[in-house]
């Protein structure tokens, strides 16, 4: 079915990003096009679900030019799916932003725009160049980003995004001229069940599926994103934790199911590299002291549970793997957003710092412990639903050892999260001291730069509090730097703003939504699916025969 | 023949500067890989000499294959973006990497001037 609207998605938010890179002065103008075209990406992505949930694919041949030479825009089930799961995700951590001011910075709704143009553009490509260039235009927006916002370390960080991500841009890229040169043409429906065929294209689309896995961070390429991802603002990790990676998941989900027709031979590979990942993720989550650190370890993991789905190319473990993609992208980017709110509003993230949050913050405790639930497995909320049916799918290949460690790293993933829940929310406060260092200090003192200094200066503020005993405590409330609130006499007063937890409340109760409505979503996923294993109309979308 | 060791000769030449400490060298480095895969591109169509494939005027037989041609065009203005901004990087390097020894060898670890991005943070 032919559709002149579907390349709309992706030319919008880039036309606005360009108007609102000119537009100086209006703060107000700005957010409201920062806002606004993701709600009307959200409406588009309803959209296109509506259409493709009975197996129909949309297409639009870019220019008019014939089947098979135009550049093809396409919508199956999958795309629609992540198209609106990426705008939801947009929209919510682009309110974040704006509640925490990261958004304030001059250019950032515009690199949000640009940013979701790409990955609008990515998920809806057919056309392997196009996916190259689509990464492209996700990906340096996000150079700046990351750059842009967040602690002392951001450059560091910045050079090492950079340098990771041109180096598997480039080895994709290389993939690609290795399809051409030995297939002649770069369209995925002209590529169907070709490297099925043909060794020669395996090799070469194995080079692009390799770049695809270092750009999803699977085990043991993942270390780019661990010492990244906790370097920047955390509304700019949440953004990246719901697209990035994902986007490379997407990619992989596509190119196996489409150019290697769901080939049998490799899927060993598959399975041995993502229990791996899954492991290694959660393990080394046990090692870190702050909030976000232990969050993006997760991340990995989590990572290598939606690949597994993939790797096990049945109806089932497709099907699974697609609900947890979605689930994952919602649950993961609320705990992103709701110990970024704490982050934003107490200064810092570190676990040995913070402690009593339960009491003073009981929605926000309210809010993490439902996402954090979730992303462990438990009812009701998606997460059960998400690893029961992978689990299910797991078990029909009779692949034990993977269901172990799935089962395994679920439990240690619990552990992580009541590690999380044990310290930050139920465990004793931490004495004025160490509190008022850390408000003292901000989030853009990151680690150990800004810990000497602001250890000594309110040490001497707390003991002047200390002295004045019961009265306002001047001293320390002149240290509270970083826009927030001063300390009042109890400490008992919520810290965090409505406006900052709405974010993360809104993906908690998606996440529960989805668990108790659950039927739904897992109509979508066996229909995305179903795409996926029988992919003639896909092809016959694409190349109109 | 040419071509295939011009690809290998860049890659190996830009893996070996990727390795490097500095970022400079880094960003030199990328530069010749994507010039190596430049000419991946190039070489997966015809490399012979053919005609210019414009419409109405040359026969598909004759003409050279477009395709790798806008495929190289695109990948030279992504490259050459990248490399701008990681050089912007580089000349904002400071206090986080004492050991870079990127530009200046006799320079000691820690000794560095304030530069612009300590005073921005």
């Amino acid at each position: 079915m032919n559709t002149p609207l579907l390349p709309l998605v992706v030319a919008v938010p880039l036309l606005l990003g360009a108007l609102l890179v000119s537009l100086e002065h209006s703060r107000r103008l700005r957010t409201a096009l920062l806002l606004g075209p993701s709600a009307a990406a959200v409406a588009a992505g309803g959209w296109l679900i509506a259409e493709t949930r009975d197996g129909t694919v949309l297409v639009h041949n870019v220019g008019l030019w014939p089947d098979g030479i135009a550049i093809p825009f396409v919508a199956d089930a999958f795309s629609s799916l992540m198209v609106t799961a990426t705008a939801v995700l947009t929209l919510v951590c682009s309110a974040f932003a704006v509640s925490t001011g990261t958004a304030r910075a001059r250019y950032f709704p515009a690199l949000v725009l640009f940013l979701s143009a790409g990955v609008y553009g990515a998920l809806l490509t057919a056309d392997l160049f196009n996916l190259f260039v689509f990464i492209e235009v996700m990906l340096l927006p996000s150079y700046g980003m990351l750059a842009m916002t967040g602690g002392l370390n951001r450059l560091g960080a910045g050079r090492l995004y950079v340098a990771v991500n041109l180096l598997t841009s480039t080895v994709f890229l290389a993939g690609v001229a290795l399809i051409y040169g030995v297939a002649g043409t770069v369209n995925m429906g002209e590529l169907a069940g070709a490297a099925h065929e043909s060794p020669l294209v395996a090799i070469a689309a194995g080079v692009c599926l390799l770049a695809l896995s270092v750009k999803a961070a699977v085990v043991p390429v993942h270390g780019w994103l661990t010492r990244t991802y906790p370097a920047t603002s955390p509304a700019v990790t949440a953004l990246f934790s719901g697209l990035h990676t994902k986007v490379a998941i997407y990619a992989i989900y596509r190119m196996y199911a489409v150019l290697f027709d769901g080939d049998q031979r490799y899927l060993w590979i598959g399975l041995v590299v993502f229990s791996a990942t899954m492991v290694v993720g959660v393990i080394g989550a046990v090692g870190q002291d702050t909030t976000r650190s232990i969050l993006v370890f997760h991340m990995i993991s989590q990572i290598g549970y939606i690949l597994i789905g993939v790797a096990l190319f049945t109806p089932l473990g497709l099907m699974a793997g697609i609900f947890y993609l979605v689930h994952n992208m919602v649950a993961k980017t609320s705990l992103f957003l709701s110990t970024g709110a704490i982050e934003h509003a107490y200064g810092h993230s570190r676990l040995d710092r913070l402690g009593g949050l339960a009491r003073r913050e009981p929605l926000l405790a309210v809010v993490f412990i439902g996402a954090a639930l979730s992303l462990a497995g438990l009812p009701p909320f998606s997460g059960f639903v998400a690893k029961l049916t992978l689990a299910l799918a797991i078990v029909e290949e009779g692949q034990w050892a993977v269901l172990v460690a799935a089962i395994a790293v679920s439990l240690i993933t619990l552990m992580s999260m009541l590690k999380i829940w044990g310290t930050v929310f139920w465990g004793p406060k931490p004495d004025d001291t160490d509190e008022a260092a850390g408000t003292g200090t901000g989030i853009a003192t990151d680690e150990p730069l800004g810990t000497p200094a602001a250890r000594t200066a309110p040490d001497s503020g707390a003991a002047a509090a200390g002295r004045s005993a019961g009265t306002a405590p001047v001293s320390v409330a002149e240290a509270t730097e970083a826009g927030a609130e001063p300390r009042d006499d109890e400490g008992t007063r919520p810290r965090v703003r409505p406006g900052l937890l709405a974010p993360a409340l809104v993906l908690t109760v998606l996440t529960l939504a989805l668990g108790l409505g659950a039927e739904a979503m897992l109509d979508l996923s066996t229909q995305a699916a179903q795409n996926l294993l029988d992919t003639s109309s896909y092809v016959e979308a694409v190349i109109g025969r | 023949m040419t071509l295939a060791l011009s690809v290998g000769v860049l890659a190996a030449g830009g893996v070996y500067l990727v390795l490097q400490r500095g970022m400079v060298r880094i960003v030199l480095g990328f530069v010749l890989l994507s010039h190596a895969v430049n000419l991946l591109l190039m070489s997966a169509g015809v490399t012979a000499r053919r005609e210019p494939p414009l419409m109405d005027t040359a026969d598909p037989a004759t003409a050279a294959d477009p395709l790798p041609q806008a495929f190289v065009l695109t990948a030279i203005v992504i490259a050459f973006s990248i490399t701008i901004y990681m050089l912007t990087l580089a000349v904002t390097r400071d206090e986080d990497d004492p050991e870079d020894a990127g530009t200046e060898p006799g320079a000691e670890p820690g000794t560095e001037p304030v530069g612009p991005s300590e005073e921005r943070a």
